[in-house]
């Protein structure tokens, strides 16, 4: 044997410089806007990194916020505007020049302003300037105007802005520094990424607990101390039976409902009359409470008042009211929430759900937290100390997309209020500029006649019938059908409905179809393969389109682009200026406020535009007004960084809240600043104040809290804000269900506006799996992967090394009685569809559940991948599965959403499962390979960083 | 053959803690990422946008279940080179290729003495090399070499990588051989392990066991209900009310 060798250690270079320059912007590899780093050598990127002062995420960086250098860098991003040659669907462009695109897209827009602006339906998709394209909406006329949120988790933020003036995410976070149990229910691993990952390791490192209600056990759910494997859509009843032994068991925190909510509030007990079911009032309008010391009626509001909670009690007018909490207390102690009742359903065992009921119970109140920091209510009563119920809980798509969805996650914040756990010490926290008021004072504003700007923003909170979009004959007055009868609360808009309904001209024909970043010819679009033929289908008697113009603008060549005939090429997030305002959606947390920019971070080297500047451009070739000046010139020519800077929403509210007034001295309000972006870049591009320490809790009952949001331009007024536990919205549609007011409402809709708007939670079975019959026995969900965000990671040489494939994961016992095995090709029909896709067993899943990890499969052709990619052979959607309209009922077909929201009801699909005949390679249905127009040759192999690598001096 | 050194005076490693880890695949990108423009640059991606893309990656995060059935728990393991105290990789090696350095532990490959015979793949129990098709030589984990002792970096940054982009703070940096070292200190509190021990290979890395220790709700009472109270729950709620 040879003697080994003994060397000397050879020299590392491990002390070379990595980068000639440093620049610090926002990532948007994801929606969560996490700051980061990027170092630059020679103008390329060298290394992105997470910006350790960043609010969002102190320093840390996800998978694919790492795998940014490829997303920048791929070969799928689009070169040139382009214009269609060939038929819809078949990705046969030329290129063409800026000008003449824009010449196009403003001969199309401005005929249709001038004639009926509603026609062009404007849709934006996983977009963050949200600000700016509504408000271009508005001033362009159109009502038909909305982002994703319709197919997202409207449910979620709409359930929360109505029941508690703010939600999970972006409006609230756990108390992870004190929080001791923490319930984290369904998928919620994209949103948001990096702060639950932040948190849920402090609480493992703290010893909180932690318990997963999720039908599979993936992700976080791996990691919690307890999983509850339970059987998807029946969240809601699970979380009321806990209610239920709650309140059986007195264990609420009964001086919280009183003082916080509208709990002692009196309702009106009268049985057919118009004002049924809503809340006593005085000459003021202020609700009514029974005082039990003074034992009278007297204003609720009145904080001297020791208000009741139960019995019954005689108005002045001689009729009957209780209050709010009588109806909560009778509605949830019924034997229909029981454990038992909710354990059939649910498949959560009774004594499981009595534990957790128990633990919850044991935690808010005998471990309650005492932080010693005095404060002052909005009544001027002072308090020593805050007194905290350690309980947390978030949620977000996983019991969102469902047709009960908008009920269940009002449920999840009845149980966090009788807890008394909404902003005190170790529970949900909300995060400036929430709380708002319930709910927020905006209403949608109507469709108007031609040249005209909107009333106001085509978004917002519908109060009562008379706020809704309808017609003289009840009948929706926007395309997508959004705050009509058959969605009144769908404060995000419908993009899920807006292709069906334009296609089939119901309720009218639109003359273009505008889409940002929305996949709608993909993983976006629920009945996929339909939306395509919808897209591409004419009119046999003119040859034209049905849906005649389309416009798109992504900045890769997703499976969208094929179907547009002018398509706008978008930057990539590291190429231009963006605006993450409080205006928007905002990325504060719970003890300050926050909004952050982008800024170029490497030099433009094709000939696309950022969005935002092409919409701008838009808006002043159109004249439009606020895009222009009187004597006609353009008010922004410095696009998008110019009116980040400029644009103001009322005087000293404009889209950054740092750095404002002329010497940058004021936050919130103030003047407009011109070097207000050199003052972001310097701070490394966010701004955020803290909120004052005896402000950090109770903030919607707190005075320094009210003082300091008015201040910022956050609140109006200095006034408390009562959690609506009794939501007396919903009761107002219901009443118009029951023949009152002057709203039209059809008869047809008139039994589900009565059952599914209940002031109170309710549960009920989703449509799907009402209507479709028991041999679709199994559900089918969706995951999110953590290192894959939407179709969008596709291209990602990095990321698609980790999820380059999906299977469908079902039970071992499921497998087992259908007798497939691991690998096995399978058929899953739906009541609508059929795929057949590759089979993978597994354990943590609930055995009435099957799953697949979300848009993993693509267009053979598409995002410039190898026709023969995995993603486009082996890899599948849900979504061909998935129906947009429900079977036809007395002649109508509702969309398959939320009765209440018009939430997509992606995780109500119902299925069964056979192995499939035959051999397979590939997953059915592959749809036809699509051409590629101009884009860069795709590498063989990719050497990325080569020439960075630093060589040791010897 | 190549041999170790007698000893070495740090012994630098990673602590990773099975307890918090999401199985969120954040330190295997920053890594490659990193790494990808480091001293074992580029970690070359064959056929990234075909059929079959195939990239050196120095850590690579498995998901898997144990126990089969209801009592099983999922599994979120991070894998990467673990530094041996012993490794059979480096004694394997037939040109002096793979070393330990003798200053800090590190197992490193000097490209230019590696003719690519994969013995060390084959020796590695771990999984833990990357051969580079392209570049014909053997890679691995660096522990961010070109980091951890970069003077042109801030002090805060100079840990490998994954360390610093850990969502969940799973994973420390530090010196094993000092028994004072934070990361000496984890692996006595929470009772870290090597991996297969039985190789005799003595890793450096440690990984952390799941914390088993009560959970607060843990000793909750079964709620009494309180239904025969005279008119029961209504009846009494008022009076759970403080007077103000």
């Amino acid at each position: 044997m040879a003697k080994p060798m003994i060397y000397n250690d050879p020299p590392v270079a491990k002390n070379a410089p990595i980068a000639d320059e440093v620049k610090y912007t926002t990532c948007y590899m994801c929606a969560c806007r996490c700051g980061i780093k990027v170092s630059l050598r020679d103008g390329a990127i060298r290394y992105i990194e997470g910006n350790r002062r960043h609010p969002v995420n102190r320093g840390v960086l996800c998978a694919k916020g790492s795998a940014g250098i490829m997303q920048h860098y791929s070969p799928a991003r689009l070169k040139k505007p382009l214009l269609r040659t060939g038929e819809r669907g078949k990705g046969e462009f030329r290129e063409i020049e800026w000008e003449e695109a824009l010449g196009i897209a403003v001969g199309w827009l401005g005929k249709i302003r001038g004639s009926d602006p509603k026609k062009l339906a404007f849709f934006t998709g996983r977009d963050q300037s949200q600000a700016l394209t509504g408000w271009w909406a508005t001033q362009f006329g159109t009502a038909n105007y909305a982002a994703h949120g319709g197919f997202c988790s409207v449910n979620m933020a709409a359930a929360g802005l109505y029941t508690v003036g703010g939600s999970f995410w972006e409006f609230g976070e756990p108390d992870w520094d004190r929080t001791k149990y923490f319930m984290l229910f369904g998928v919620a691993e994209d949103h948001d990424s990096n702060p639950i990952k932040i948190g849920l390791g402090k609480l493992k490192r703290r010893g909180a607990k932690v318990v997963s209600i999720n039908p599979v056990r993936t992700g976080y759910s791996a990691i919690a101390d307890e999983w509850v494997g339970i059987r998807p859509g029946t969240d809601g009843l699970f979380i009321l039976s806990i209610v239920h032994e709650l309140l059986r068991a007195g264990k609420i925190d009964a001086d919280y409902l009183a003082r916080y909510t509208n709990s002692s509030w009196l309702v009106i007990q009268d049985e057919g009359a118009a004002d049924d079911g809503l809340f006593a009032r005085d000459n003021e309008g202020a609700p009514l409470a029974y005082d039990r010391k003074a034992q009278k009626i007297v204003s609720a509001l009145d904080p001297s008042a020791q208000p009741s909670l139960a019995g019954e009690y005689k108005l002045a007018d001689g009729r009957r009211a209780v209050p709010a909490f009588t109806l909560i207390a009778k509605r949830y102690l019924d034997e229909q929430y029981s454990p038992e009742v909710a354990a059939v359903q649910t498949g959560v065992p009774v004594e499981t759900i009595k534990r957790i009921a128990a633990e919850l119970a044991h935690v808010a109140f005998e471990q309650e937290i005492v932080v010693e920091q005095p404060w002052t209510d909005w009544a001027g009563r002072r308090h020593e100390k805050m007194i905290g119920r350690p309980i947390s809980i978030h949620a977000m798509r996983g019991i969102s997309a469902h047709s009960n969805g908008f009920h269940t996650c009002r449920a999840l914040h009845f149980l966090q209020v009788l807890l008394g756990a909404i902003d005190t010490p170790g529970a949900f926290r909300y995060e400036p500029p929430y709380p708002k008021p319930i709910p927020p004072a905006i209403k949608p504003a109507a469709p108007v006649s031609s040249g005209q700007p909107l009333k106001g923003s085509a978004l917002g909170f519908p109060q009562g019938p008379e706020d809704l979009l309808v017609d003289e004959q009840g009948d929706p007055l926007r395309i997508d059908k959004a705050f009509s009868w058959e969605a009144p609360l769908a404060a995000h808009g419908m993009l899920h409905t807006v292709i069906a309904n334009a296609h089939r001209a119901d309720p009218y024909p639109i003359d273009t179809l505008f889409l940002y970043m929305a996949n709608m010819g993909w993983n976006s679009a629920m009945n996929t393969a339909e939306t395509m033929t919808m897209m591409t289908d004419k009119n046999p008697e003119t040859g034209e389109y049905r849906i005649p113009r389309i416009i798109y603008s992504d900045a890769y060549y997703s499976e969208m682009v094929a179907y547009a005939d002018l398509v706008l090429p978008d930057t990539t997030y590291l190429e231009r200026y963006d605006c993450i305002s409080l205006l928007d959606r905002p990325i504060s947390n719970a003890e300050g406020a926050a909004d952050a920019i982008r800024q170029p971070v490497v030099k433009l080297d094709r000939d696309v535009r950022p969005f935002q500047d092409v919409l701008i451009d838009l808006g002043t070739r159109l004249k439009l007004p606020g895009f222009v000046k009187e004597d006609g010139t353009p008010k922004y020519p410095g696009f998008f960084p110019d009116y980040m800077v400029n644009h103001e929403r009322k005087p000293g509210v404009g889209m950054l809240a740092g750095w404002r007034g002329a010497n940058g001295g004021d936050s919130g309000i103030g003047g407009i600043n011109p070097n207000q972006l050199d003052r972001y870049i310097e701070n490394e591009c966010f701004w955020e104040t803290g909120i004052p320490h005896e402000a950090h809790y109770f903030k919607p009952w707190n005075a320094a809290y009210l003082k300091w949001a008015v201040e910022m331009g956050f609140l109006d007024k200095p006034e408390p804000i009562f959690i609506q536990l009794y939501s007396e919205a919903l009761q107002k549609f219901r009443l118009a269900a029951r023949g009152h007011g002057t709203v039209p409402l059809p008869e047809r809709h008139k039994a589900r506006v009565e059952k599914y708007f209940d002031p109170l939670p309710v549960w009920y079975t989703p449509f799907e799996e009402e209507d479709s019959g028991s041999e679709y026995d199994l559900h089918a969900i969706t995951q999110r992967p953590m290192a894959m965000y939407h179709s969008w990671g596709s291209q990602n040489a990095w990321l698609r090394q980790i999820h380059g494939e999906n299977n469908l994961h079902m039970h071992r016992d499921t497998a087992a009685r259908l007798r497939i095995e691991d690998g096995d090709w399978v058929r899953v029909t739906s009541s609508h569809s059929s795929i057949v896709v590759p089979a993978k067993i597994m354990d943590g899943v609930n055995p009435h559940t099957v799953w697949t990890w979300n848009a993993i499969g693509k267009r053979s052709g598409a995002w410039n991948l190898d026709p023969d990619a995995s993603e486009a052979k082996r890899g599948f959607l849900l979504n061909h599965l998935i129906r947009d309209l429900l079977p036809p009922k007395d002649g109508y077909r509702y969309a398959n959403a939320d009765p209440v929201t018009g939430q997509a009801a992606w995780y109500d699909l119902r299925v069964r499962i056979e192995k499939a005949a035959g051999a397979h390679e590939n997953s059915q249905p592959r749809i036809s390979e699509v051409e590629t127009p101009p884009l860069p040759n795709r590498p063989d192999i990719l050497r990325y960083g080569k020439r960075f690598r630093p060589k040791a001096k010897v | 053959m190549t041999a170790l050194p007698q000893q070495t005076g740090k012994q630098l490693g990673l602590v990773i803690d099975l307890d918090i880890c999401v199985g969120c695949h954040a330190c295997a990108v920053n890594c490659k990422e990193w790494n990808s423009g480091g001293v074992a640059a580029p970690l070359t991606d064959l056929n990234p946008y075909g059929e079959d893309p195939l990239g050196v990656w120095f850590n690579r995060v498995h998901s898997y279940e144990t126990d089969k059935g209801g009592k099983g728990t999922t599994v979120h393991f991070p894998r990467s080179c673990l530094h041996c105290a012993e490794p059979a990789c480096v004694t394997v090696c037939p040109t002096g290729a793979s070393y330990k350095r003798a200053e800090d532990g590190i197992v490193l490959v000097n490209e230019d003495l590696c003719i690519g015979c994969k013995l060390c793949s084959w020796a590695c129990p771990y999984g833990a090399r990357e051969y580079d098709y392209d570049a014909g030589v053997m890679k691995k984990c660096t522990l961010c070499i070109d980091k951890i002792y970069n003077e042109n970096l801030d002090p805060a940054d100079r840990v490998p990588a994954c360390v610093a982009t850990c969502p969940t703070s799973a994973r420390s940096f530090g010196d094993f051989a000092d028994p004072n070292s934070d990361v000496s200190k984890l692996v006595r509190e929470r009772g870290g392990y090597d991996l297969m021990p039985e190789m005799g290979y003595k890793p450096t890395n440690k990984y952390l066991p799941p914390r088993t220790k009560n959970k607060p709700g843990d000793n909750a009472h079964a709620l009494v209900p309180m239904m025969d109270q005279p008119a029961g729950f209504l009846g009494w709620v008022d009076r759970m009310l403080s007077s103000q």
